[in-house]
């Protein structure tokens, strides 16, 4: 830069671009968005459309006769008294995979933002590494850990944590377990990303002011981490909530969330209205509680 | 005081490492398992050593095909997805326009919607429109998830970048495209390249909405999924491992080259200064 300061700046002011040039101009950001916004406007918000108007059909149709719009809103009351217990699961499982998150990537996060030094990129490096490799793969990768004759189970029935014919796999434990691991970066990341611009003299002036540890973290740290906390809660919460391929790999039917029974309804019991009605039940759900943890979320950054 | 606070920073990082500990420990199973010969089709302990796995790759046909094929999507829906999402996001950093708000809701809603929604919303269009669902249905569906992260990616890069070289290049009299072609692209180009490398990993990786796009099409996640219920390969964690492996070496290559490009850069600006500063 210091080079460029010494290079002549030619005509000074840049003269007015031709009156074509301008107009040209004034279409390019159109011209340049029109392929994208018009792919993500006919194959993300329209199919949204059409979903909305699938769960609307009359559900006594079938794929083969076609479906009549008969504007059924009672497929919405009707799916959610079939499948009640497993939109209940869904939401639990992720509660309480996202509480056992919160407590292995708040720690994590805070680390490698403050305490790594020269080794955060490294460190950095292993959070993202399990995403390096397939999705599913890794999931039956905790088929071997949690085997009925693997180490951790045989660890956990010494100690009497498990009785002597307790069992891990195919267990609520071990798909809430799979959905921790599997969405645990998603939480660490934006996380780290904000305590890192965290100024640690901050923590000192508390220090200087007689707060322990403990207050410092309650009254300096966990406020201004609010951001991060909300965006990696965020980015943990949706995606545990509609994945299924923990429940059907780690668990059993007695263990099937929604994302099953919406899966099964479309391809295996090609019940597309119902299907489409607790698509959007989902959706709905998940945007209701995004919306009341935001706005409590909010109040509380403020006081 | 002081002791108390040395603790506090062992025990942060203790609980920090053990935290990665889970989260590595999958991939030492599948690398390990990658060399196991199964006591069954059905069973998932370790039980013998074997480098079978290793040199038959290909032993399973179906599953070898489904890799190859989940790798020709990722590249087709890569290269669509990279270059609708740079252009979106040259429009968004370099122009105004009307009608932000709509298009920046258009590129963040896709990145908030579960995976699911979406697949099932597409199933919904493609059987009312009567499209056949196959490889071309899960290429759509992947440009259509990756093109928000590269949009992403690539306004980030430039939203950081330094405008005033561009104006060094114009006032040096270079023409609107010179500028773009020396000036503007090779310094984009990270940006463009990590967006492309994170769509390729997404649409690679992707399950639930190929899922429901995929018709009769098996890629290497459908083929993982479909095999769970049957027994699975022991050859899965080879293709698992080789995955892993292969992105650490991409990983590790460009923080190396990041790091000589800036003791080079470094290098070069040590004597600019010394001269400017004997110059003035």
């Amino acid at each position: 830069m210091t080079a460029l300061a010494h290079v002549p700046t030619g005509s000074g002011q840049p003269a007015a671009p031709p009156a074509s040039r301008r107009g040209r101009s004034r279409l390019l950001p159109y011209l340049l968005l029109l392929p994208g916004a018009a792919w993500l406007a006919i194959f993300f918000a329209l199919p949204l459309l059409q979903l909305a108007a699938a769960s609307l059909y009359d559900s006594d149709g079938s794929l083969a006769t076609g479906y009549d719009m008969t504007w059924a809103f009672g497929n919405y009351p009707e799916a959610l008294q079939a499948y009640w217990p497993q939109f209940v699961r869904s939401l639990v499982y992720s509660a309480i995979a996202l509480a056992l998150a919160l407590l292995m990537g708040y720690p994590l996060a805070y680390a490698i933002a403050q305490k790594a030094g020269r080794w955060k990129n490294l460190l950095l490096v292993a959070v993202v590494a399990p995403m390096f490799t397939s999705f599913l793969v890794r999931t039956l990768a905790w088929k071997t850990i949690l085997s009925d004759n693997g180490w951790v189970v045989e660890l956990l029935r010494d100690v009497h944590l498990l009785g002597p014919d307790g069992r891990l796999l195919a267990t609520p434990a071990a798909v809430v377990l799979g959905l921790t691991y599997n969405f645990l970066p998603f939480l660490v990341l934006p996380l780290y990303a904000n305590l890192e611009r965290l100024d640690p003299r901050l923590l000192e002036a508390a220090s200087d002011l007689y707060a322990s540890p403990l207050r410092a973290f309650q009254k300096v740290t966990l406020p201004l981490s609010m951001p991060g906390l909300i965006a990696g809660t965020l980015l943990f919460f949706i995606p545990a909530t509609g994945d299924y391929i923990n429940a059907q790999l780690l668990g059993t039917p007695n263990e099937y969330m929604i994302g099953n029974v919406i899966d099964s309804a479309f391809l295996v019991r090609l019940d597309y209205p119902q299907g489409a009605a607790l698509s959007f039940l989902l959706m709905a759900a998940i945007l209701a509680i995004v919306f009341v943890y935001l706005r409590k979320a909010g109040t509380e950054e403020v006081l | 005081m002081k002791l108390s606070r040395w603790l506090a920073d062992r025990w942060v990082m203790g609980v920090a490492l053990l935290v990665l500990g889970y989260l590595s420990l999958p991939i030492m199973v599948v690398a390990g398992l990658s060399f196991n010969r199964p006591a069954n089709r059905l069973s998932y302990d370790f039980n013998e050593f074997t480098l079978d796995n290793w040199l038959q790759p290909c032993a399973t046909s179906d599953m070898c095909d489904a890799v190859g094929r989940s790798m020709l999507i990722g590249l087709i829906a890569t290269v669509v997805a990279t270059v609708l999402g740079t252009l979106m996001a040259f429009a968004l950093v370099r122009h105004g326009f009307k009608g932000r708000a709509g298009i920046n809701g258009l590129i963040f809603l896709p990145m908030a919607t579960p995976e699911l929604v979406m697949g099932t919303s597409l199933l919904a269009l493609f059987v009312a429109a009567g499209v056949p669902q196959g490889f071309w249905t899960i290429v759509i569906a992947h440009v259509m998830f990756c093109v928000s992260f590269v949009v992403v990616t690539v306004k980030a890069r430039l939203a950081g970048m330094d405008r005033r070289l561009e104006e060094a290049a114009m006032d040096l009299y270079a023409s609107e495209w010179q500028t773009f072609r020396r000036i503007t692209l090779p310094l984009v180009l990270p940006g463009i390249v990590s967006a492309a490398l994170l769509s390729f990993s997404l649409s690679f990786d992707d399950f639930i909405i190929t899922n429901f796009n995929a018709g009769t099409t098996v890629t290497f996640p459908m083929y993982v999924w479909g095999a769970a219920q049957r027994g699975i390969p022991p050859q899965v964690n080879v293709i698992g491992t080789a995955m892993f492996a292969i992105a650490l070496l991409l990983v590790g290559a460009s923080s190396l080259q990041g790091r000589r490009a800036r003791r080079a850069a470094l290098a070069a600006t040590v004597p600019a200064r010394q001269t400017a500063k004997s110059g003035s």
